[in-house]
């Protein structure tokens, strides 16, 4: 595990200082990170990185999970869609199994903590059990796309979010009318981790050789799991378009994770999509494959991240970090991350990644620029450094209600 | 020759601080320009300065830098890239405190909404609103001082860009001084008033961060013969 002295030759060590005068304020307090999944998607990456570092800094840090069995996550599953503006119908049953599912880990997590740290959805009812420590702050952490919910899920889920001291989103499009403070923290990506640190030209070339991925032609890449917001059969629609006029490949490459039990059935109509088109190449990757992931983000040409809805999309900070130009759709966080062409290219629609595409394959140089604007972009905002400073400057606010706020002392 | 022997001491020493914004949402949105402009009108004060501000921290890499996220949004957004040169070009030097500052945009938008009506009819789509974010500063101090324009400079070269903001941005606009934080410290402890001039007229939206940080410390080499 990396230490944050690690972090120093890349975001400069007055940086890290700045986080080792933040948290000596917090030292010793006791704080609960609680989400659904150790591994699979974005915030098991963080939560993984940001609790080690939080310990490094003085904080007694813990990283809690919560525990169901699979109908339960069919059920939060349908939740995550229904708010992130999907037609779902949630049955009292459903509704039901989320709270005694919630209940039963509230009975078996240690919640005693100066701070709890709730992530998504999944773990809400939680919330519950705060009168139990009536000197804990509670957090709820969103990494979803909550611009659209349906009114339903919205409704029940509404008085467990606003028995929090304050929501965290990644974006100000996913703030609701609540009571409570809603503070905008971005997530990250940890440029230390196999996923993103550099590689050497035959690093790249020998996982390209073991994944069957010819170099023979511009390759362009989504790096999503199988998932219906993620638009894979879009990016598949998008790639024929460009390859009218241009020879290139596609590579979608995704994975499953323990809290997504959609994903095969979406994978299914992928693979129909793409069947007998020996210039797409679907891969079906185990959630450690961070290597692979890297190497194929550092082959491709272009990125491409054409989600529907987007908590965050953190594969487009990924991209950027290794300098590649991206197309993304300006959806969800997926805007703080591209600065339409100073830092990527935004687009809205299939036809619109199509022509962005083909934009950055015939132009190498503004591809280039766009690319080297965006890892400056990402080295400012979107490390994961910037992220440890915004947890610490919540929980150092929590219960103020000022706009300006002095720390006093060394 | 080094004027370093005899540089001036201070009474008092420079201690640098540094400012962390941490934003936070309103809930307020705006897909229009007629929406905009009235939200801008009603909008707390650090809205107004987040929007004109956060990007310097941001952005501080790219050379043209964007302009604010008003001018951002007009431009290419809305597509309305008239107003959007109008509201770039405001030059937020000349106001001494935020509540200026907003009368110049809103007073802008109105004029330009009386001179082209057709622009009231510009909308966006759902995701491209204009999304009003404030934000909490953090002030705190750093371990870095100093007592001498040598050590001035050692330690300028040394803070974070969010501590450099602080001083050349924060303490004009936010705190209400005059001129910047170095200025007022060179002139009243270590009597270098000329130097002190220079550094309160630099106009540190014309730079990026890293720019900025370098004309200082060339000033200040200057200054001590080093240059």
């Amino acid at each position: 595990m990396a230490s944050l002295e690690q972090y120093e030759p890349i975001v400069g060590p007055s940086v890290a200082q700045e986080l080792r005068d933040l948290a000596k304020r917090l030292s010793g307090k006791r704080l609960v990170m609680v989400n659904s999944t150790r591994v699979g998607g974005g915030v098991a990456e963080i939560l993984a990185q940001m609790v080690p570092l939080l310990r490094e800094l003085g904080l007694d840090a813990q990283w809690d999970i919560i525990e169901g069995p699979e109908t339960f996550y069919k059920v939060t599953k349908a939740f995550h869609n229904a708010l992130q503006g999907r037609r779902e119908v949630l049955t009292d049953e459903m509704l039901e199994l989320f709270l005694a599912v919630g209940r039963q880990n509230a009975e078996r997590l240690n919640l005693d903590a100066d701070i709890v740290f709730i992530h998504d959805p999944q773990p809400l009812p939680l919330v519950e059990q705060r009168k139990r420590y009536p000197s804990s702050r509670w957090l709820w952490r969103c990494h979803i796309d909550l611009s659209r919910p349906q009114q339903q899920s919205w409704n029940f889920l509404k008085p467990f979010i606003g028995n929090f001291d304050a929501a965290v989103y990644s974006s100000p499009a996913f703030a609701q009318q609540m009571p409570m403070r809603q503070v905008l923290v971005a997530p990250s990506i940890d440029p230390l981790s196999e996923k993103n640190r550099e590689l050497l030209p035959e690093e790249i070339a020998a996982v390209l050789e073991r994944l069957d991925i010819p170099q023979d032609r511009p390759i362009i890449t989504q790096v999503s799991r199988f998932d219906y917001f993620k638009d894979p059969l879009g990016v598949i629609e998008a790639f024929r378009g460009v390859r009218r006029s241009l020879k290139c490949r596609l590579v979608l490459a995704g994975g499953p994770a323990s809290d997504d039990p959609e994903g095969e059935e979406v994978l299914n109509r992928v693979r129909e999509a793409a069947k007998d088109d020996p210039d797409i190449h679907l891969l079906m990757l185990p959630p450690t494959s961070h290597l692979e992931i890297n190497a194929l983000q550092r082959a491709s040409a272009v990125i491409v991240q054409k989600s529907l809805r987007e908590g965050f999309g953190l594969t487009v900070s990924e991209a950027l970090w290794k300098a590649k130009p991206v197309v993304a759709s300006a959806v969800g966080g997926i805007p703080l991350q591209i600065t339409h062409r100073y830092s990527g290219l935004l687009v809205h629609s299939v036809a619109g990644a199509t022509y962005a595409i083909k934009q950055l394959l015939r132009n190498s140089a503004y591809a280039k620029r766009l690319g080297e604007n965006g890892r400056e972009h990402v080295r400012h905002n979107f490390l994961l450094t910037r992220h440890l400073r915004d947890y610490l400057l919540t929980c150092l606010t929590l219960g103020s209600t000022d706009d300006v706020i002095r720390l006093n002392g060394d | 020759m080094s004027q370093l022997a005899n540089s001036p001491r201070a009474v008092a020493p420079f201690r640098f601080y540094t400012s962390l914004i941490l934003p936070e949402a309103t809930g307020l949105r705006a897909a229009t320009l007629m929406q905009w402009g009235s939200l801008l009108g009603q909008v707390p004060e650090s809205c107004i300065y987040y929007h004109t501000h956060h990007f310097l921290l941001q952005h501080h890499y790219l050379t043209p830098e964007p302009t604010s996220d008003f001018a951002y949004w007009v431009t290419e957004i809305v597509g309305e890239a008239r107003l959007g040169e109008l509201l770039a070009s405001i030059d937020t030097m000349a106001y001494a405190n935020l509540g200026d500052l907003r009368h110049a945009i809103t007073a802008t938008i109105d004029a330009y909404l009386r001179e082209h009506p057709s622009a009231r009819l510009r909308f966006v789509g759902e995701g491209e609103e204009f999304f009003f974010v404030k934000c909490v500063h953090v002030i705190m101090p750093t371990s870095q001082t100093a007592s001498t324009l040598l050590e001035f400079a050692q330690a300028l070269e040394r803070v974070s860009l969010p501590s450099l903001y602080f001083h050349m941005f924060d303490a004009r606009l936010r705190v209400g001084h005059p001129t910047s934080d170095f200025s007022i410290w060179m002139a009243e402890q270590l009597d270098l008033k000329a130097l002190a001039a220079r550094v309160s007229q630099l106009d540190p939206y014309a730079h990026t961060l890293e720019t900025l940080r370098a004309t200082l410390l060339a000033m200040i080499r200057e200054q001590l013969g080093l240059a």
